[in-house]
């Protein structure tokens, strides 16, 4: 381990329980030395998020304490903290979309001229600190216009005008391209030179390699020390942060593809904005294949979801489901056809939180005639047994079924709107984003139940901003940009990173007749 | 919730209403000259005679149906305050049929009740078909829509059932058959307390037991959530709030055929506000709203005894519910000790 002398940012036996009881910091020590990259890794629920905030005053620990260059300080709130030079960029960035870029840039710190916000000023703080640093963004447009990659570099430059020297990144890199995040890592590296400390947030240990100076490893909200990157292979560190050795390789055959389950034929969904967020796309998932759609978020894959569940409404071109049109089915209607969907976001569509495991396990099935007696009223015992054998089956870490969802963790969370969701017989699934944000032995598990689906005979649709995910899961892969298909990959496991990054950026495009072979009968 | 986060929110209600009754003892004795006296009136007048605590009963009769009404209406997240107007307006619905009909005794009564309940239920269904149709919130429809319930009602008291020979403006005397029986000799506890307590086992079964329930209760948390799972919401909403409405109006029906010879409301009654009371204090879970309906009704027998025979006025009632609606809804009193205790559990 390494010992840090000069440790310009301490925190110190911090812990911090969150009010559904789940302890994410324990007595955990970190400190940072001036001028370094520092890595923070740990997997999906470690605690990093949490830390990170309570050094940004968003989160007050129960114990512990926090020494700037030897001092204690305590850090009430975000102001306080960009007081004492800390910014933070979050893991779901923190602008106003309609805004401009030189808007949000300076939203709180505005130039004024009268009552009014002096906008050539903006502009030109905008520009000049966009040479100054390198990081390219245009003032004048729209922050909702700009791809992923360009609004982190507005939350950087954000932070850096508040006169941020200790800069906290939260897993920048997972919404990036390969091309976005080398881009990055050039960005971060001249921050460096210039003198600003940098906090890394990552559970990609190639990245931890090829940026930071030191690492501090996190697992179950404890610290398992601190390295110089030089003397920690991946190996090393992927044991300390998982608690054992871990291959996260999806073992499965090649797969049989049969007859389509769904089909999409010249989809066009227009969003509130009016525009086409979906713009003329077909394509068809088969019996036994997990076709994976892969892109940078926001071009199109949400839109195409909440049409093909019935959540949202689509303007142009036919879905069918098992050979049955679903423009007029409710979605019920739809789910009923044989459809399972694991939403993007569990908590706010996957689960209600106050609820208890059984309840938010039955949802979809709770007027069955297997959950309800023959009067009016429902059969609670065979609730609790379905609820348990479920809980069992796919190793749902509760006390009991009753437990409300709200006080499990992420990874079990997610397990429960997947238990639901593989237990009805799924003719289609449509897994949007299934392992986001959750531990390596929950992503392991409901991948292995993907692959054990597919091979039952289920189709799969697989929408993951993770590459490695969409790579090693799907089959095949179709890439979105800009609401449309820019690639079909018939075979996932013969394409490059940088290939696909290339496609999800827009730079490449494949023929008409080379996407259209997605469709299948 | 864990066994602890339950007894801690019981232990939390209760605090309230400590703090509540230590305010209203303060305020006696700033207030009173006779500060004893009124404290011992308002604490345990109700239990100095057979006769006052079958006012507490008779008064927590109503209580008990607005109670469950509001319990089934916000366990859908609805925030349906109509259920004063339904209470009202079925009261007027069982009157017409108590004055104009002629019915076998049992039978009297039934019809009149389930017409009332039958008004109610429309009148609280509006609101809600408003909010599915147009998205109009359903909390300032209903608040409206208590004084058209208020206004209209008097109308058709006025019009059509107003006894012209009686001094005030009140209805015809019910016909006999159509009154309920009374329970207790020398009080006037009716047999509404026992549709009551049969309305407290359905309500819970029903939300609890039943499909229909676990939608309203699956919107009540997270409506998304529930559409995503294919219930049909906008359904679901619908019977919530015409389920409430019903019980309301039954509440109504019931209080004028229980308690009185004639139709003599000249103003809102305010079952339907205290009502709403009842079910904060129990959380919107039918089983609790016995509890809570006894509570505030011995509160106001207590606080009317005392401001017979005292210089106390009973409006002061009025202060402690607010007290206690604050508490109760401050999600931040005694967060603190929550905290600590969910910190201590988590730890051990
Ligand atoms: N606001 C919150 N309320 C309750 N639990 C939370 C909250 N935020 C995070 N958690 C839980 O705390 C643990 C640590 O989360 P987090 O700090 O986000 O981890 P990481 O960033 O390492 O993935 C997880 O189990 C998570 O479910
Ligand atoms: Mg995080």
């Amino acid at each position: 381990m390494s010992e840090e002398a000069d440790a310009i940012l301490k925190m110190e036996n911090i812990t911090k329980v969150y009010p559904n009881g789940i302890i994410a910091n324990k007595g955990v020590n970190f400190s940072v030395t001036a001028g370094e990259i520092h890595g923070l890794v740990g997997e999906n629920g470690a605690g990093k998020t949490t830390l990170m905030q309570i050094l940004f005053g968003l989160n007050h620990p129960e114990k512990g304490k926090i020494l700037l260059e030897g001092r204690e300080i305590t850090i009430g709130n975000p102001n306080a903290a960009i007081a004492y030079g800390i910014g933070m960029v979050h893991q779901h960035f923190m602008l106003v979309p309609s805004l401009s870029v030189a808007e949000n840039l300076v939203m709180g710190v505005e130039p004024r001229k009268g009552l009014k916000l002096d906008t050539a000023e903006a502009i030109r703080i905008t520009e000049e600190l966009s040479e100054k640093y390198n990081l390219n963004v245009d003032a004048r447009s729209a922050v909702r216009d700009l791809p992923v990659g360009t609004k982190q570099k507005v939350e950087i430059l954000k932070a850096l005008h508040r006169g941020a020297r200790i800069l906290i990144l939260d897993e920048p890199t997972a919404v990036l391209t390969p091309q976005e995040t080398d881009e990055l890592f050039d960005e971060l590296k001249l921050l460096k030179d210039q003198g600003n400390t940098i906090i890394f947030i990552s559970h990609k240990l190639n990245e931890i390699k090829a940026l930071c100076d030191r690492v501090t490893i996190m697992r179950s909200g404890k610290s398992q020390g601190v390295f110089d990157v030089a003397d920690v292979s991946e190996q090393d560190i992927s044991r300390l942060m998982v608690g054992r050795d871990v291959i996260l390789q999806v073992e499965k055959e090649p797969a049989v593809p049969k007859e389509a389950v769904l089909q999409v034929k010249d989809l066009t969904i227009v969003n509130r904005f009016r525009k086409h967020a979906v713009d003329d796309i077909s394509f068809s998932v088969r019996k036994g294949e997990i076709l994976g759609i892969a892109g940078v978020e926001g071009n199109g894959q949400r839109e195409l979801v909440e049409a093909l569940t019935g959540l949202g409404k689509y303007a142009a071109g036919d879905i069918s489901i098992t050979g049955k049109d679903i423009k007029k089915l409710s979605i019920r209607g739809i789910r009923d056809l044989g459809t399972s969907h694991i939403p993007e976001d569990r908590m706010t569509y996957g689960c209600a939180a106050d609820l208890s495991i059984e309840m938010n396990l039955i949802s979809y099935k709770h007027d069955h005639p297997d959950l309800n007696r023959k009067s009016f009223l429902m059969d609670m015992n065979a609730i609790r047994d379905v609820s348990r054998e479920l809980v069992e089956e796919y190793r749902i870490l509760c006390s009991t079924p009753q437990q409300e969802v709200r006080r499990l963790s992420g990874g079990n969370i997610q397990k429960v709107v997947v238990a639901r969701e593989f237990s009805s017989d799924p003719k289609l699934i449509i897994a949007d984003q299934p392992t986001r944000g959750i531990d390596v032995g929950a992503t392991e598990f409901i991948r292995k139940r993907l692959v054990e689906l597919r091979d039952e005979g289920s189709a799969v649709l697989l929408i993951s901003a993770d590459l490695n995910e969409v790579m090693e899961l799907s089959d095949s892969l179709i890439v979105m940009y800009g609401g449309k298909i820019t690639a079909y990959i018939e075979d996932a496991s013969s394409i490059s990173e940088e290939k696909l990054g290339l496609y999800m950026l827009g730079l490449e495009s494949q023929s008409e007749d080379e996407i259209g072979r997605v469709c299948h009968d | 919730m864990t066994k602890s986060q339950r007894m801690f929110e019981v232990y939390r209600t209760g605090l309230v209403i400590l703090i509540a009754l230590l305010l209203a003892l303060v305020i006696i004795l700033l207030v009173s000259d006779v500060p004893g006296e009124a404290m011992k009136l308002f604490l345990i007048g109700p239990l100095d005679s057979l006769r006052h605590f079958g006012n507490v009963l008779e008064m927590m009769i109503p209580l008990l149906f607005t109670g469950l009404a509001i319990s089934v209406m916000f366990s859908a997240s609805q925030f349906n305050l109509g259920a004063e107007g339904a209470f009202f307006f079925g009261a007027i619905g069982a009157a017409f049929i108590a004055v104009n009909w002629h019915l076998p005794p049992v039978i009297h009564p039934t019809i009149a009740i389930l017409w009332g309940g039958l008004i109610g239920s429309i009148f609280c269904g509006i609101p809600g078909f408003l909010k599915i149709k147009w998205g109009s919130s359903e909390l300032v429809s209903s608040l409206m829509f208590n004084y058209i319930a208020y206004f209209f009602g008097l109308y058709l008291i006025n019009y059509f059932l107003r006894d012209v020979n009686a001094g005030a403006m009140v209805s015809y005397p019910f016909a006999q058959s159509a009154k309920l029986i009374r329970l207790i000799p020398k009080t006037k506890v009716h047999f509404g307390i026992i549709i009551a307590a049969l309305m407290v086992v359905f309500t819970a079964v029903f939300l609890y037991r039943t499909r229909w329930g676990y939608r309203i209760l699956v919107i009540g948390k997270n409506i998304r959530f529930a559409r995503y799972s294919g219930i049909n919401t906008d359904r679901a909403i619908i019977l919530s709030q015409v389920l409430g409405g019903f019980i309301a109006g039954v509440g109504g029906s019931i209080e004028v055929l229980g308690m009185y010879r004639r139709f003599t409301w000249q103003l809102l009654p305010g079952y339907g506000w205290t009502g709403i009371i009842v079910a904060i204090l129990a959380r919107n879970n039918p089983i609790y709203v016995p509890v809570a309906a006894f509570f505030l009704a011995y509160m106001r027998i207590g606080a009317d005894i005392m401001s017979r025979s005292t210089d106390m006025p009973n409006e002061f009632v009025a202060i402690i519910q607010g007290i206690i609606i604050i508490l109760i809804a401050a999600s931040s009193f005694l967060a603190k000790q929550r905290h600590k205790m969910v910190v201590k559990e988590a730890m051990s």
